[in-house]
């Protein structure tokens, strides 16, 4: 399942001859097989080679696969980086998170549209380069950031962004740009239990092997783990019940699935785990294998992170080699040892939703990435219809460490309820934005003081679905009882405006939406068209109003967890920030949705009238 | 549990409501006779759960009625007015959304969007019109696909892939911008091996698959809905005791 991988290295928007499109379909069949499922990948590495999916490949993969060409429709236009005509040859995507607009992204993106004389959204003429945004990269530490056919770009500046115009126009093969435009650091500021110890000694997994899976099972429960994804559910119980889940062919047919589709705007810590602590991250995987009885493992791994694919199948290749993956795992070694496990690699292609776990089993499936009604749970019915047990990346490096160290070595930090220690990722207004690992039941304040803060204004806590607070609320906990995150923790100083927050978020959101239900799917591009016009001073109190109803009919009425969290900001924001709305209105009182006397302008030409008479006064 | 038992039973909106297990609160409430309005759900369909008309509250959660298990002694509120609201807000979004001009449509009376709305009790539209520009498919000989009319509840996909073994339809891209496509590589119904024999060539609760030639044969007055309200007809239990109706219902259901 290394075929991605490989033809990563390949440029994009080679010319998409039939012979060509043949050679990258055939390496793909190859490297993926066949199935009905592997649709996705298959289209990604079209994708990759040719900056776009040829219909030509599309035609074939209809008859190599047994899917539908709407089906294979439906996923490109599904998916933000697939395209079914060809970008340019280098695809510049600019991130667009709140925290890249704060570090000036839009002027940097003027600037190089300007330098190659292209307009965002269009390919130029001659096909050689195309520039967009797109959500958050996972780079707010080292921001602004971009993806260059797909590889990521920090810490761009104007004089950085002249010399990236300057290469793109030199036609230079990205293999030849400057290393450091790709560097991406980890900036880790703060290590706790988790971050500490970087050493791998597959103590855990020989723990597995010496002690057996139910004493594994028996330390990740005694931990009090919980999911580091954000919801917070018990991480013993998902693979409690997974392991007691009837399956047909006894255990063979379980699935362990890594959610690395980190795609929470402000969240960047899964990007450091893999690529510092990815030997963990897989022990923890396969532990879990080793408890549930999983033969099959996937790592889910967002599209803007492509660029650590090598890095990851290296670390595979070396596992598999060392016996760590693969047929008799651990065999000879005592009673939790001689399972087969081994764990394969898909790409997400620029979908927000597939972070939520049963999305992202449907993208795993091949298909766009809708959320599925619950129950049944993936823990019964998950990755085609298997027993599946899918945690954070986070999730999976702490249970590699509990099963070496033990429950009670992990509950020695954190609350009652929130064991052990959350890593943030830090960004916005800070001297030091980066990784910091806390206990759980650490002060926002005391995060605020460690990543050097000054005059704060708001933070948002677990992203643009999380929650907003004010300087009042700083004392509150970062636990599950009081803020629960996912990590996502992004800084605004007093010379913010968080109507531009509002406006990032909101837009986000509309742009994120599957699409499936209506709450969501209608509601968030209701809120994004209100949001706009309070920015745009146009906005009466009953436009409040509205936005508030209608954010509240996402809340209750959605289908998943998307559209329940998408207008939280919104609310948050009417609470706490009100002046930031009230301050634009247009009127205190309440204001039509357009402006009526320039609607008439039409019949007053008609009738050729433009006296007093025929305009309505200001004041009506 | 075996069925011999006595069914265990929830109440709705205070009536108690036999259910069996694994039946949802909308199999159980429609097999009673106790109407919850939905527009994605169809009996002897799989549950969907996007259209989010049949938001209930089920024991101080607010959930789908179509998608979620009835449990015993659950009690559900639907005919409350927060949730009557709520309802109104979704049809509301679904009326800004497309081009829905009832007076000109000829689905007007037999369109389940439009009786649900009235059942509910949306008097007005609410939000800004998004007016769509959408294309019309004419291509087919006997049906029109008229894509303004399209609330995207997918069951013309379901029905053509899990009824008529086909997998006509798909629903394509995503957020406000998602549609509905066809399986062709001209992406018309014309060149799909569609039929009007199909059962999601009947199965759209709005006007988007419409059969050609029908369009007035039954007058706007004597149409399903202008007979008898959506609570009756739409796809509940026949009432035994209303013979009239539950005869109209029955030709309908056939239909």
């Amino acid at each position: 399942m290394s075929g991605a991988s490989g033809l990563a290295a390949e440029h994009g928007g080679a010319h998409a001859d039939p012979a060509r499109i043949e050679r990258v379909l055939r390496g793909s069949l190859a490297a993926l097989g066949r199935g009905p499922d592997t649709v996705l990948q298959h289209l990604i590495a079209q994708q990759q080679v040719f900056s776009h999916v040829p219909d030509a490949a599309i035609g074939r993969l209809v008859e190599e696969l047994g899917v539908t060409r709407a089906q294979i429709l439906a996923a490109v236009d599904f998916y933000a980086f697939l395209h079914l005509t060809p970008r340019g040859r280098f695809d510049i995507l600019v991130s667009d998170n709140i925290t890249d607009r704060m570090l000036g992204n839009a002027a940097l993106m003027t600037q190089l549209c300007d330098a190659l004389g292209v307009r965002a959204g269009e390919p130029r003429a001659d096909g050689r380069v195309s520039l967009d945004y797109t959500s958050c990269t996972g780079m707010c530490d080292q921001g602004p950031a971009a993806l260059v056919n797909g590889l990521a770009l920090t810490r761009l500046d104007a004089a950085r962004i002249r010399e990236i115009a300057a290469l793109v126009e030199a036609d230079t093969p990205l293999a030849h740009w400057p290393k450091r435009f790709f560097a991406v650091s980890n900036n880790v500021h703060r290590s706790g239990l988790l971050l500490g110890d970087l050493e791998t000694r597959e103590a855990g997994l020989a723990a597995l092997f010496a002690r057996g899976g139910p004493a594994v099972l028996a330390e990740v429960e005694r931990a009090g783990l919980r999911g580091r994804g954000g919801a917070g559910f018990t991480t013993a119980l998902k693979w409690r019940f997974c392991r007691e889940a009837p399956s047909e062919n006894g255990h063979a047919d379980k699935v362990i699935v890594c959610n690395a589709d980190e795609g929470e705007p402000g969240t960047f810590k899964d990007r450091v785990l893999l690529s510092a602590y990815a030997d963990l991250v897989f022990e923890g995987m396969t532990l879990a294998a080793g408890v549930v009885g999983a033969k099959t493992g996937f790592l889910y791994l967002r599209g803007e992170y492509r660029y650590l694919l090598d890095h990851l199948e290296a670390v595979l290749a070396r596992r598999r080699a060392q016996g760590l993956l693969g047929t008799g795992i651990g065999a000879g070694e005592g009673p939790g040892g001689g399972f087969d496990f081994d764990i394969h690699i898909h790409l997400g292609a620029g979908a927000y939703i597939c972070g939520e776990e049963s999305a992202l089993i449907e993208s795993l499936e091949g298909k766009r990435g809708i959320t599925r009604k619950r129950p049944p749970f993936p823990v019964t019915e998950g990755y085609l219809d298997r027993p599946t047990v899918v945690n954070n990346v986070e999730t999976f490096l702490g249970a590699a460490r509990i099963a070496e160290h033990g429950g009670y070595w992990f509950r020695s930090e954190g609350t009652d309820r929130s064991a052990g220690s959350k890593i943030l990722s830090v960004s916005g207004d800070c001297a030091r934005p980066g990784i910091y690992e806390v206990p759980f039941g650490t002060p926002v304040a005391d995060v605020l003081a460690d990543c050097g803060a000054e005059d704060t204004q708001s933070v948002q806590v677990s992203g643009a679905a999380g929650v907003t607070l004010t300087p009042d609320e700083f004392h509150r906990l970062l636990a599950f009882e009081d803020l629960p995150t996912a990590g996502s923790f992004m800084v605004f100083d007093h010379s913010r405006d968080l109507l531009d927050m509002v406006r990032n978020f909101a837009g986000f959101f509309a742009h994120e939406s599957c699409g499936f239900c209506t709450p969501c799917r209608v509601g968030g591009r209701l809120v994004l068209d209100l949001v706009d016009k309070v920015a745009a001073g146009a906005a009466g109190r009953h436009d409040l109003d509205e936005l508030r109803d209608i954010a509240q009919v996402m809340r209750r009425a959605s289908h998943c967890g998307l559209g329940h969290t998408a207008a939280n900001h919104v609310l948050n924001t009417l609470d706490k920030f009100p002046h930031i709305y009230r301050d634009r209105l247009r009127m205190s009182d309440y204001t039509p949705s357009f402006d009526l006397d320039a609607a008439l302008a039409e019949a007053r030409a008609l009738a050729h009238r433009d006296d007093a008479e025929a305009h309505l006064a200001a004041d009506a | 549990m075996s069925n011999d038992q006595q069914r265990s039973t929830f109440t709705l909106d205070g009536r108690r409501i036999p259910f069996t297990p694994g039946q949802t609160i909308m199999d159980a409430a429609l097999a009673a006779g106790v109407y919850i309005p939905h527009l994605c759900h169809k009996p002897g369909y799989a549950p969907h759960g996007s259209c989010r008309v049949c938001v209930v509250r089920a024991d101080g959660r607010e959930l789908s009625a179509c998608t979620a298990p009835a449990a015993a002694d659950m009690s559900v509120e639907s005919e409350v007015a927060d949730i009557r609201a709520l309802r109104v807000a979704v049809l509301q979004m679904l009326f800004a959304e497309g081009n829905h001009v009832c007076p000109a449509c000829e689905a007007s009376g037999n369109c389940t969007l439009q009786a649900v709305a009235y059942h509910c009790g949306m008097l007005t539209p609410r939000f800004p019109q998004r007016f769509p520009r959408r294309a019309v498919d004419a291509s087919h000989p006997d049906v029109i696909l008229d894509h303004n009319r399209c609330i995207l509840c997918e069951l013309c996909v379901r029905a053509s892939r899990d009824h008529d073994g086909k997998r006509v339809f798909a629903v394509s891209g995503r957020g406000i911008t998602s549609k509905l496509i066809v399986d062709a590589p001209s992406g018309r119904l014309g060149d799909t091996d569609f039929s009007a024999e199909d059962a999601a060539a009947h199965v759209c609760p709005v006007g988007a698959i419409l059969p050609r030639d029908e369009a007035f044969r039954v007058p706007i007055g004597q149409r399903r809905f202008d007979l008898a309200p959506v609570s009756r007809v739409g796809d509940v239990a026949l009432d035994p005791d209303a013979e009239v109706l539950a005869a109209d219902a029955e030709s309908e259901v056939l239909a």
